[in-house]
């Protein structure tokens, strides 16, 4: 089964129905409604095009890292590279400079940056597998104790809000300015991760079988912190934390590829585009109370028992 | 191509694990490597593989130093088939098997990608397993699906690490068998080998191997003999049978 075809099919599909959909609804029949232009133009399509980069990443991120642990339950968060980018923007608002147009992407890419070269500095030298976990692990804990911080001492009860809300993760109200910046990002990393995939195809036989196979035990970690840093980095700088797209995304699609690491890759990527685009037009056109639900919540909503059920069903199929 | 090239251990050390192993290996024969359990023998494998780097000591595959050659030209003149046989993804045989041409990406064409892992199945006699997923494999199946992994890389050497362990006795015949097949086509095939009557009646020549010396190297009535045995494994011992289908018989230990 070719999945590929099946996903830019549904990404055709659902691509101008989103701009159609929220709080008013285009008809594009009749284009009477005012300012429709503006609302899509401005507002529906740069939101789009973000859940597309966002999810993409998130998507490609996810199934690389699985490869490379060689793990169905391996997630991008345990790289500790969201965290990083995480801290990165609260510490943005933290210090007041998030009012600024690019200060808070970009200190979130730095975040992102300095997770990415720390986990590098411990692990990235023919580390093995274990110590790059629990490097990762270690990165995550950290940024998420320095971020607590940052909240507790958080200058002014306004910032402190600030923080809480941004961290839910959400695309809206998002511009081209966030599009600029994550977009390319995100494909660059898509392409790092893309070309990993030759070496996370190898690792499929274990680490050594890997080597002797000609795969170089300090490139393929290289280009998978630089990828899963990219596409993950910059999906935190415009987004938030958005989790279990990782997770959730390369399960769907495995099962209609051939299962190797290398042919999930790509559709992982349209797949995570296709579950952030939806999931972002419920969001939006749900009815509720106070406002739009926050993407990251919803994800978390839908992912937590996803990850339960998969938990589960590992288990009955080790018993 | 290097395949045919000679594949030669001189003077490698590993600290604490090998100690000045010194050997010429030739393609066409298959040449088992045996000792007692930390004698070493893993060690000399992954270091003829170019996959451990020696503490001193180099190890040459024909004019060149192994660990000068591309990873990727090394990959392609030596198959390596590890001890533990782990396959993390429930993939096919055929998709396992063609994790072989890994080192071929770019080079060659799609036919001859598809040549080899054809002629892979075919060699290890899995057409009718070709697209059963591993998971769905006996131990055996399983053991020959990734012996054919290698092979469809088609190196001049293919070495494994105790490939008969945890195969019964038929199918540890069958595999060494098919390993002799790729030793007479004109391949090396260095095997690490637990199992000495195994060694003594498929291996061409037997490197021993103890607490990392090597101090015995010949064909296997030699290499293997009692006198050897007894100073090696500690064990009184002594072959029962013909040559090609002999029996170790075991005495009280001395």
């Amino acid at each position: 089964m070719r999945p590929v075809p099946l996903l830019i099919a549904a990404l055709a599909l659902m691509i101008p129905l989103s701009l159609l959909a929220g709080r008013v609804w285009i008809d594009p029949f009749a284009p009477e409604t005012r300012h429709a232009a503006i609302i899509v133009m401005q507002l529906r399509l740069p939101r789009a095009v973000l859940a597309l980069a966002v999810g993409g990443g998130l998507g490609a991120a996810g199934a690389a890292m699985q490869g490379y642990l060689r793990n169905p339950l391996a997630d991008p968060g345990l790289f500790g590279i969201a965290p990083g980018a995480a801290l990165g923007a609260v510490l943005s608002f933290w210090t007041g400079y998030a009012v600024g147009p690019y200060a808070l992407p970009l200190f979130a890419l730095a975040g992102a940056g300095g997770a990415m070269a720390l986990l590098s500095l411990i692990a990235g030298r023919e580390g093995g597998l274990a110590l790059f976990t629990l490097a990762g692990l270690m990165i995550a804990s950290l940024a998420g104790a320095l971020m607590s911080l940052a909240i507790s001492l958080s200058p002014t009860p306004f910032a402190m809000s600030e923080i809480v809300t941004w961290l839910m993760g959400a695309l809206a109200d998002r511009s081209w300015r966030e599009v600029q910046i994550a977009a390319p990002l995100s494909m660059a990393g898509i392409a790092l991760l893309a070309a990993a995939g030759r070496g996370l195809d190898a690792l499929t036989l274990g680490e050594v079988a890997a080597r002797s196979l000609g795969v170089d035990p300090r490139r393929l970690p290289a280009l998978l912190i630089a990828g899963v840093g990219l596409t993950v980095g910059s999906g935190v700088a415009v987004a938030g934390i958005i989790g279990f797209v990782g997770l959730i995304v390369p399960h769907l699609v495995r099962p209609l590829t051939d299962r190797r690491p290398s042919s999930l890759i790509v559709p992982s990527a349209l797949a995570g585009a296709l579950l952030l685009l939806v999931a972002d037009c419920l969001c939006r056109v749900l009815p509720l109370a106070g406002g739009e639900l926050r993407l990251g919540i919803a994800l978390s909503l839908i992912g937590a028992p996803f990850f339960l059920h998969l938990l589960l069903r590992m288990r009955r199929g080790l018993a | 191509m290097t395949g045919q090239a000679l594949l030669e251990a001189r003077a490698v050390s590993v600290a604490g694990r090998l100690d000045t192993v010194s050997a010429v290996l030739s393609p066409g024969q298959v040449t088992a490597i045996c000792g007692p359990n930390g004698a070493g023998k893993s060690t000399l494998l992954a270091c003829l593989g170019g996959l451990l780097t020696p503490d001193a000591g180099t190890v040459r595959l024909g004019e060149a130093a192994l660990l000068s050659l591309p990873p990727r030209d090394r990959a392609r003149a030596i198959g390596f088939l590890p001890q533990t046989p782990e396959i993390a993804w429930d993939v096919s045989v055929e998709v396992l098997v063609s994790l072989g041409r890994i080192p071929w990406a770019g080079a060659g064409g799609q036919g001859e990608a598809q040549g080899a892992i054809d002629e892979a199945i075919a060699a290890m006699d899995l057409a009718a397993f070709r697209h059963r997923p591993v998971s769905r494999l006996s131990g055996g199946e399983r053991a020959r699906a990734l012996m054919a992994r290698v092979l469809a890389t088609r190196p001049g050497w293919l070495l494994a690490d105790e490939p008969l362990a945890n195969l019964d006795l038929a199918h540890a015949a069958a595999l060494t068998a098919r390993l002799g097949d790729q030793a007479r086509d004109g391949r090396g095939v260095v095997l690490v080998l637990h199992d000495l009557a195994m060694a003594m009646n498929h291996a061409d020549r037997v490197l021993v191997l103890d607490r990392g010396g090597l101090v015995a190297d010949g064909p296997p009535g030699e290499a293997l003999s009692p006198g050897v045995i007894a100073a090696v494994w500690g064990v009184a011992a002594r072959w029962l049978g013909e040559p090609g289908a002999r029996a170790l018989s075991l005495g009280k230990g001395l």
